[in-house]
């Protein structure tokens, strides 16, 4: 979806903030969320893809305006409404009215190390790759209402593939529960000046992650 | 939270909105408070930037863990011990003289925790993710680094599961140090391509 989320290449976001490597958060609450987000994801609700597009479908208002913990809380409140696990008269009353669906899929303490480590791979077996490395491809127009993962800036332009990581979990379809879909998944460099026009820095060049549907033969 | 003497008695709105669906999550048996510390404790004491270096101080210093790196980064670093959640599908790019690189998610926050923990809050954060791709040297002015004009940089948007390390160049001067040193001049940012490692001397 164009939604606030795709910012890559946009002006007017001004300076960059580095800060030390030791900084983890900034509030108490910011770890809260960190913590009921992961754990809330092993419910089984939703899947990786369909908690980005909760996040992204924020209103753009709403999303440039809040922090990224902050975008998380609210993309989490959506997931877990939609899933019928909480209210809205839950979230103002800030107590539980009913109980919960999924208590049985609870993950205890113990569990965690064994979770995070396990991750969420995302290789499936799937169809044979199209392209090849070397290939020159032209990304497709590609602009669903939906999620996907396909960058504006990177929208109709030339480039080549430069790997080819098997297939991967679409998120066009997975997002939206329509099954994982895996597709080939390649890597694709882009001169600047393909992406950014006339001035782009001539050394530069970018590369994404694409799924098959999204590239065409150049 | 804040000790805000004009908000006496009362929980800044975020606070209050965090702690309100913990609770409602808790009442209901879905999450377990125990579990949100666990998961805390292990990004804000167990894995974190430390990781990543430990695997630049090997590369730097095993020709053969370096190869390995190249061909196969996940379980290269898996080998390590460090593996899981954000880091399932592991690259790592390797800085030369002529070419650095530099790793952005433009869409949302995709980063390597594994290896290198949670991503800062400018990393996450609109003007980084806009402009690393179309000015990646005036990001880099912003952290104290000005690349040679003659070196080129790609930019690396992490669009899919595939998570990406940057190796740095081993800094002169470091022919006698061991692992443990090496290790110590690897900052989280030269991993990510927005910094340089430390000189020795400096460290």
């Amino acid at each position: 979806m164009n939604g606030p989320q795709d910012v890559g290449g946009r002006h007017g976001f001004g300076a960059v903030h580095p800060e030390d490597e030791t900084e983890r958060f900034h509030a108490e609450w910011e770890k809260r969320v960190l913590g009921i987000t992961l754990a809330s994801g092993a419910l089984g609700h939703w899947n990786l893809d369909a908690s980005r597009h909760a996040r992204e479908s924020l209103a753009p208002a709403v999303y440039y305006n809040a922090s990224y913990y902050e975008i998380w809380l609210r993309g989490l409140e959506t997931l877990l409404e939609r899933a019928g696990e909480i209210s809205q008269e839950e979230l103002a009353e800030g107590h539980a009215l009913r109980p919960g669906l999924r208590a049985e899929r609870r993950v205890g303490a113990a569990a965690v190390p064994e979770v995070l480590a396990k991750g969420g791979p995302t290789e499936r077996p799937g169809p044979a790759p199209v392209f090849a490395i070397g290939d020159r491809v032209r990304t497709r127009n590609h602009q669903p209402t939906g999620h996907t993962r396909l960058p504006g800036y990177a929208r109709g332009q030339c480039g080549t593939v430069t790997a080819i990581h098997g297939a991967h979990v679409y998120p066009d379809s997975n997002a939206h529960f329509e099954g994982e879909n895996p597709r080939p998944l390649y890597t694709v460099r882009f001169t600047a000046a393909e992406l950014f026009g006339a001035g782009a820095d001539p050394t530069l060049s970018v590369s994404i992650d694409a799924w098959e549907p999204y590239l065409e033969h150049a | 939270m804040h000790d805000d003497p004009h908000h006496d008695n009362s929980l800044d709105e975020m606070t209050a909105r965090a702690r309100a669906l913990e609770t409602i999550l808790v009442e209901k048996g879905l999450v377990d408070p125990a579990a949100v510390d666990a998961i805390i404790d292990t990004y804000e004491h167990k894995v974190g930037p430390r990781n990543g270096a430990a695997v630049v101080a090997r590369a730097w210093s095993d020709p053969e863990f370096a190869r390995w790196l190249r061909e196969d980064a996940t379980a290269a670093i898996a080998s390590m011990g460090f593996m899981g959640r954000q880091g399932e599908h592991m690259v790592a790019v390797f800085n030369t003289p002529d070419e650095h690189n530099m790793v952005v998610c433009t869409l949302c926050s995709c980063y390597p925790w594994p290896v290198l923990g949670l991503p800062p809050t400018w990393y996450k954060a609109p003007a980084y993710r806009a402009r690393a791709v179309r000015e990646p040297r005036a990001v880099l002015k912003e952290f104290g680094v000005s690349l040679p004009e003659t070196t080129r940089i790609h930019v690396w948007d992490s669009t899919a599961e595939i998570r990406y390390l940057v190796i740095p160049e081993r800094p002169a001067g470091t022919e006698d140090l061991d692992a443990g040193a090496l290790a110590a001049l690897v900052t989280r940012d030269s991993m990510i391509g927005c910094g340089q490692p430390r000189r020795p001397e400096a460290s």
